[in-house]
C-alpha cells in the first residue's frame, strides 16, 4: 500500500506546475466527444436557416427512410418537455416561452427545428438534409437601436415594441451632482457582440437506463449540479434520477454557465428510444446556437468639476437580449450597473437598462458577464474627461480613486467593496512602463508625424459570486474532504473547474493545511453522484468561494484528525504537523495511516466521536470580493495602413492573496487575450437579415498566438477580509483591465488629430478612415 | 461539419489518378481548401483521387537554367528549400507568409495555384515571376503562362480532367531584387491585399520590373501601368510613388466585411511601394 508522504514543505504562494495538464496537452483527457458506449446513436439537428420565419409544415418521410434512421422529432413531440429556463426574476421581465424545439415559428439562425437520430453521425447528418421544412420567411431585425424604433419588425409579435425588460437604478442626488457640474461629458460607447469560442464545443451524451429509471448526462457545462436540478425539471424526471457529468470541460468563458435546449433534447431523445445517444454541436452550430456575449449600446453622460473630481455618472444602456432570455441573460447588463463607478468617488449615479428582443441567439455571460463593458464605459469615460479638462490620464485616476483608509467602501450602487488600495498597482505600472520618459518620448514622436499612443485603464471587478441573496441560484460553495483509510486524502468540490487549475491550488490549500505531498491528494469535481451539491464554476468564485469551503471542512477534518491522534497517544496536548499528529510534551507522533486505520477500525473511538474521517461544509460568503488593478498599453499606429502594434502591454493586477503565480499569470494571460480579442479583432456581425456573417473561424478572428504581445505580469497584494485565504479572484481580471487600455491608448495616439472615441474592434480600416479624413 | 459521402482513391501511378479524374473524379491535395468545403457541404465531390500519395509529384529541382516544383510540394517544403531560397527567395518569402504552421505543413503550391482563390498569396508571386503551369491530363500535356492560367474568381485554365504537374520560375540574377508584402485578414491570414515585386536595376535605372499583386479583386494580376511607369526611372521615392499610385488602374476591387474596396485600393499602393523600395534593398 503506498504510504502518505510526509511533508514540512509547504505549497500555497509557490509556482507550482497545474496537475491536470499532462493529460490535456498530451491529448489523454475524456471529453465529452470521447464518452463512446455500446449501442450508442448519434444525433443531428436541423436549424433554421432564417431569422425570422413562420413554419409552414415540415416533410420528414425522406429522413426517415434514409439508411440507418432510427427517429425524427420536431416541436410537436417534444411539446411536454419544459421550457428552456431563465433563472432571473424581474418584475417586468417579458420571458417568451422557450420551447427546445421551434414549434410554428423560428426566431433567430440556428433556431433547432427537428433532431434526427440514426446509428452513426454520417447518417444523421445526411438524413438532416433530407428533411423539408418549408417556411414562410418574416421580416427580422437584428441591431437592438434598430428594432427600439418604431415600426421595427417585433421579434416576439406579442410585444411590438421589441422590450425584453427595463430595469432603473438611482444612487445618491444625480440630478444636482449634473447642476453643480462645470463640465458634462458625454459619449455612446458600444461593446459589440462576441462569440465566446471555446475550444470545445458543447457536447451531451445522455444514457437513460429503464430498468433502472436512470438518465446519465454527460455534458460539457460549468454547472452540472443546476443543470441536473432544471434539465430534471423540464422532463419530468425525479431529480435524484438523474446524473450529471460534466468530464473535461475545454473551455466555457461563460458559454456553458447555461442550460441549454440541447441537453435537454438529448434527454429526451434517449428516453424515447431507449438508448444512449450522443450531439456533439459543430462550430458552425457554435457560432450560431451557443450564446454570445456583451451585445451592448452605451450612452454615458460624466459630470465633473473643473479640477477633475468626478460628481456623477448616468447611462442608458441598451442590451441586446436575442430572441430569447437564456439562463442569466436579463441579469447581465445589471452586473454592469453595479460596476458603473469603477474604483472612483462618486456617490451620485443614474442608470436605466433596457433590454431589447432581436432575431439573434441570446447573449448571456462571457469572461467577465458585464463588468468589461461597464469598465469600458467608465475608463473611456475617465479618459475622455481628461481630454475635456486638458488632465494627465494618471492624474484624473489618482484624483478620484476611492482612498485606502475608506474600506469597506459603500458604493452609490449597493455594492461594499471589501479591501483596496487603488493607487497602488497605478504607480507600480506607471514605473515599470517609464511613464515620464514614455510621455517625452511620445511629444518627440508627434513632432516627426507619428501616432504613438499611451493608454491607462485602472479598473475593479467583483469576483467570488457570490452572496446568496445576490444570485439567482445561491451563490455559497460546498466542499468534503475525506481521508481514506489508507491516509490518501479526497476532495470533492462542488465548484466545476475547466481550466481554472483548482485541482492543483484545492490540492496546495490542502496539503499545506494537513501537512501531506500534493500527490497524496485528489480532487474530484463534476459528477453529482459523487459530489455533494454545489453551485459551480464562473464569476472568479472558485478559489474564492470553493476553496473557502474547502478550508473550512479541512478545518473540521484536522480537529477529527487530532482527537483520533490524542487518543493513539494518549496525550491531551498535540499537533498536527507534517501529516503527523505528534505529542507535544514526548514528542511521540502517530502518522496519518496510523491515525485514519484506527478511524476506520475504530476498535475504540475518542468521546463524542464517530468512526470514519469526512467533512463536509457548505460556505456562504458574507460579501463579494473586489480585484483591481492597473493595466497600461503603448501602441505605435501605422500612419499608412492603420495598422495597431502594441509595444507594451504592462499587467499590475491585485486578487489578494496568491495562492499559485504561475495559474494566476496564466489566467491573467488568457483574460488579456480575450480583451485584446474584443479590442483589436473580435465581431460577431449579423447582417440587416438576422445572418451571422462571421460564423466561421476564417471570418471571426480569434486571437491567435502570433499575434499576442509580451504580457508583463506584476501585482500588488490587498488580501480580501471576506474569506479566511485573503483571496479575490483573477479569472476575469485580465479581459476586465484589457480593452480599455487598448482604446485608451489608440485614442491617444490619435488625439492631436481630435480623436475623441473610437469603438472596437479597432480594425486597421477604421484608424485608416479617420487618418485620411483628418489629413 | 460532416462532409457528404465520397470515395477515396490513393493512386499508384500518375496514369492511374489521371484515369479516374478523366472519368469525373477530384484531386486532393493537401485538403486545406477542398476539406472545409466539403464540411461546410459546399462541395460534394463524389470521388477524391489524393495526388500526395504519388511521391513523383513532390520535388524541388533546377534543370535547364529553371526551378521545378512539384504540385505537392508542401507550402513548408517550399518556405524551407535552401535551393528556391538561394534561388527564388521570392517564392520562400512568400509560402513562409501562408496562413499558420499548420497550414503550412499540408497545403501544396499545386493545391493553392488550382484552386485560385482571388486572396491566396502564391499567385502574386508566381505572377511577378511570370511563371509557367505544366498541365497533365491523361492523353496531353501543356505549359501555359500565369497570365494565362488565372482566369477569375476559382476559375483556370485547368480544364476537367487536368492536373497542374509542376510550376515552372526562372532563375534571376543577383542584380534582381524581389520582396512579397501582405496585409494578412485576421481570421484566416489570407491576403487582404498582397503584393510581389521583381525589380532589375542597370547603372541606375530600373531595366526591369515585375509586380503580382492579390487580394484586390477577382484573381492575381500583373501590375502593368505601374511596371511600365517604373521602367528606366532611377527609381527615386517619387518614381515609386508614382508608379505604386497606377497598380490598382482600372482593377474592380474587391470589399467585404475584412476592407472596403476603397481601403484595398488603397493598402494595395501601400505595399507596392513597400514591396518595391524592400526588393530594390535586397539588390546586391
Ligand atoms: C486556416 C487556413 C488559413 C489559410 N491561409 C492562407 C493564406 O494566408 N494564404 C494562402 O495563400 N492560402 C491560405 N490558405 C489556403 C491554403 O494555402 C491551401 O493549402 C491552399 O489554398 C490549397 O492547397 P491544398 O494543397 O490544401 O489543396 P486542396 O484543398 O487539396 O485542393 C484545393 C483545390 O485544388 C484542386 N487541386 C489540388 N491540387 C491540384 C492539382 N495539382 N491539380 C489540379 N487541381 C488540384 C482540388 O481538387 C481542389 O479543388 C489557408 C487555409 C486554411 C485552412
Amino acid at each position: 500500500m503506498a504510504t502518505t508522504t510526509v511533508k514540512t514543505e509547504t505549497f500555497v504562494g509557490k509556482r507550482i506546475r497545474r496537475r491536470e495538464d499532462p493529460r490535456l496537452i498530451t491529448g489523454t483527457a475524456t471529453y465529452v466527444e470521447d464518452i463512446q458506449m455500446p449501442g450508442m446513436h448519434y444525433a443531428v439537428i436541423v436549424r433554421s436557416p432564417h431569422a425570422a420565419a413562420r413554419i409552414r409544415s415540415i416533410n420528414t418521410k425522406q429522413a426517415e427512410a434514409a439508411p440507418g434512421v432510427v427517429s425524427i422529432f420536431t416541436g410537436k413531440d417534444t411539446k411536454g418537455v419544459g421550457a428552456v429556463p431563465c433563472g432571473v426574476v424581474m418584475p417586468d421581465l417579458r420571458v417568451p416561452q422557450h420551447t427546445i424545439l421551434a414549434t410554428d415559428r423560428v426566431y433567430f439562425v440556428g433556431h433547432p427545428v427537428a433532431v434526427v437520430v440514426a446509428r452513426d453521425r454520417y447518417l444523421a447528418r445526411d438524413a438532416a438534409d433530407l428533411i423539408e421544412v418549408d417556411y414562410e420567411a418574416l421580416p427580422a431585425v437584428a441591431d437592438p437601436e434598430k428594432a427600439l424604433a418604431k415600426g421595427a419588425p417585433a421579434v416576439h409579435p406579442q410585444w411590438p415594441d421589441n422590450v425584453a425588460f427595463t430595469y432603473h437604478q438611482d444612487g445618491g442626488n444625480v440630478d444636482k451632482a449634473f447642476a453643480e457640474a462645470d463640465v458634462v461629458v458625454k459619449q455612446r460607447i458600444t461593446s459589440q457582440r462576441l462569440v465566446p469560442m471555446a475550444m470545445e464545443t458543447r457536447g451531451v451524451v445522455a444514457e437513460w437506463r429503464g430498468a433502472d429509471r436512470q438518465l446519465n448526462l454527460y455534458t460539457s457545462t460549468q454547472i452540472p449540479h443546476l443543470v441536473r436540478t432544471l434539465v430534471a425539471g423540464m422532463l419530468g424526471l425525479e431529480e435524484n434520477r438523474m446524473r450529471v457529468i460534466a468530464p473535461e470541460v475545454g473551455g466555457g468563458f461563460g458559454s456553458k454557465l447555461n442550460v441549454y435546449a440541447e441537453e435537454a433534447l438529448m434527454g429526451y431523445v434517449s428516453m424515447k428510444i431507449q438508448k444512449p445517444v450522443k450531439w456533439i454541436e459543430s462550430r458552425r452550430e457554435n457560432f450560431t446556437c451557443t450564446i454570445h456575449g456583451r451585445g451592448h449600446v452605451d450612452y454615458y453622460e460624466v459630470a465633473a468639476k473643473r479640477d477633475g473630481t468626478i460628481l456623477g455618472i448616468k447611462l442608458k444602456l441598451i442590451q441586446d437580449v436575442g430572441a430569447y432570455h437564456q439562463l442569466l441573460t436579463p441579469l447581465i447588463p445589471q452586473l454592469s450597473v453595479l460596476m458603473m463607478p469603477g474604483i472612483y468617488n462618486t456617490q451620485n449615479i443614474r442608470a436605466d437598462i433596457v433590454g431589447v428582443f432581436t432575431n439573434c441567439v441570446p447573449t448571456d455571460a462571457y469572461r467577465g458577464a458585464g463588468r468589461p463593458e461597464a469598465t469600458h464605459g467608465i475608463e473611456r469615460m475617465v479618459d475622455l474627461l481628461a481630454a475635456e479638462l486638458k488632465m494627465d490620464p494618471a492624474e484624473i485616476r489618482f484624483k478620484n480613486f476611492v482612498t485606502k483608509d475608506n474600506f469597506p467602501y459603500a458604493t452609490a450602487t449597493g455594492l461594499t467593496y471589501d479591501s483596496g488600495d487603488y493607487a497602488a498597482p497605478l504607480k507600480k505600472a506607471l514605473d515599470l512602463v517609464g511613464y515620464v520618459k514614455l510621455r517625452q518620448e511620445q511629444a518627440d514622436a508627434r513632432k516627426q508625424g507619428k501616432y504613438m499612443g499611451i493608454g491607462i485603464s485602472t479598473y475593479g471587478e467583483i469576483c467570488a459570486i457570490g452572496p446568496s441573496p445576490a444570485t439567482p441560484a445561491g451563490g455559497w460553495e460546498s466542499a468534503t474532504v475525506k481521508i481514506e483509510p489508507s491516509g490518501k486524502v479526497t476532495i470533492m468540490t462542488g465548484t466545476c473547474p475547466h481550466g481554472q487549475g483548482e485541482e492543483t491550488t484545492f490540492a496546495q490549500i490542502a496539503a499545506d493545511e494537513l501537512g501531506v505531498g500534493l500527490d497524496d491528494i485528489l480532487v474530484i469535481r463534476g459528477d453529482t453522484a459523487v459530489v455533494q451539491y454545489g453551485i459551480g464554476t464562473f464569476g472568479s468564485r472558485a478559489t474564492a468561494v470553493g476553496g473557502t469551503a474547502l478550508y473550512y471542512a479541512l478545518q473540521d477534518l484536522k480537529a477529527k484528525v487530532k482527537k483520533f491522534g490524542a487518543m493513539l497517544l494518549e496525550s491531551e496536548d498535540v499537533s498536527l504537523v507534517g501529516g503527523q499528529v505528534i505529542d507535544n510534551k514526548s514528542g511521540k507522533s502517530k502518522s496519518f495511516q496510523e491515525i485514519a486505520g484506527a478511524a476506520y477500525r475504530a476498535l475504540k473511538l475518542p468521546p463524542n466521536t464517530e468512526p470514519g474521517l469526512m467533512a463536509t461544509r457548505f460556505w456562504e460568503p458574507p460579501n463579494f470580493t473586489f480585484p483591481f488593478g492597473a493595466h497600461i498599453v503603448v501602441t505605435d499606429i501605422d500612419g499608412e495602413t492603420g495598422q495597431i502594434k502594441i509595444r507594451r502591454y504592462v499587467a499590475v493586477d491585485d486578487c489578494g492573496n496568491i495562492l499559485n503565480p504561475l495559474i494566476v499569470d496564466g489566467q491573467v494571460h488568457g483574460g488579456v487575450a480575450q480583451g485584446l480579442g474584443q479590442a483589436l479583432w473580435e465581431q460577431a456581425v449579423y447582417d440587416d437579415n438576422g445572418q451571422l456573417i462571421t460564423g466561421e473561424l476564417m471570418d471571426y478572428a480569434v486571437p491567435r498566438a502570433h499575434l499576442m504581445p509580451w504580457i508583463e505580469s506584476h501585482h500588488t497584494c490587498t488580501p480580501s477580509p471576506v474569506n479566511p485565504l485573503g483571496v479575490k479572484g483573477v479569472g476575469e481580471a485580465g479581459t476586465i483591465g484589457c480593452s480599455p487600455a487598448v482604446v485608451n491608448s489608440v485614442v491617444d495616439a490619435l488625439s492631436p488629430l481630435g480623436v475623441r472615441h473610437i469603438d472596437m474592434p479597432l480594425t486597421p480600416e477604421k484608424i485608416w478612415k479617420i487618418l485620411a479624413a483628418k489629413n | 461539419m460532416i462532409t457528404q459521402k465520397f470515395e477515396y482513391t490513393a493512386p499508384k501511378s500518375l496514369d492511374e489518378a489521371l484515369h479516374l479524374l478523366a472519368s469525373g473524379a477530384k484531386p486532393l491535395a493537401g485538403g486545406m481548401s477542398l476539406i472545409p468545403m466539403m464540411k461546410l457541404r459546399l462541395a460534394a465531390p463524389e470521388h477524391l483521387v489524393d495526388l500526395r500519395a504519388l511521391k513523383d509529384l513532390n520535388y524541388i529541382r533546377e534543370a535547364g537554367g529553371q526551378l521545378h516544383i512539384g504540385a505537392t510540394a508542401s507550402h513548408y517544403e517550399v518556405e524551407s528549400s535552401a535551393l528556391l531560397r538561394q534561388k527564388c527567395p521570392l517564392l520562400t518569402e512568400t509560402a513562409a507568409a501562408i496562413g499558420d504552421v499548420q497550414v503550412r505543413n499540408m497545403g501544396t503550391i499545386g493545391g493553392s495555384v488550382a484552386h485560385a482563390d482571388p486572396a491566396a498569396d502564391y499567385p502574386a508571386a508566381l505572377q511577378a515571376l511570370e511563371a509557367k503551369f505544366v498541365l497533365k491530363g491523361a492523353k496531353s500535356e501543356r505549359t501555359v503562362s500565369a497570365a494565362e492560367f488565372f482566369v477569375d474568381t476559382f476559375t483556370t485554365a485547368l480544364e476537367p480532367g487536368e492536373i497542374l504537374r509542376e510550376v515552372i520560375v526562372p532563375i534571376d540574377d543577383a542584380r534582381t531584387g524581389t520582396s512579397y508584402q501582405k496585409m494578412a485578414q485576421p481570421a484566416s491570414g489570407f491576403a487582404i491585399v498582397g503584393v510581389a515585386a521583381r525589380v532589375r536595376v542597370n547603372a541606375g535605372k530600373v531595366s526591369f520590373v515585375r509586380i503580382g499583386v492579390t487580394g484586390l479583386s477577382n484573381r492575381a494580376y500583373r501590375a502593368t501601368a505601374a511596371e511600365k511607369a517604373l521602367e528606366g526611372k532611377t527609381p527615386s521615392p517619387a518614381d515609386i510613388q508614382a508608379a505604386a499610385a497606377l497598380v490598382a488602374q482600372g482593377v474592380d476591387a474587391n470589399s467585404d466585411l475584412h476592407a472596403s474596396s476603397d481601403y484595398r485600393r488603397h493598402l494595395a499602393v501601400v505595399h507596392t511601394v513597400r514591396a518595391l523600395k524592400t526588393a530594390l534593398s535586397r539588390i546586391a
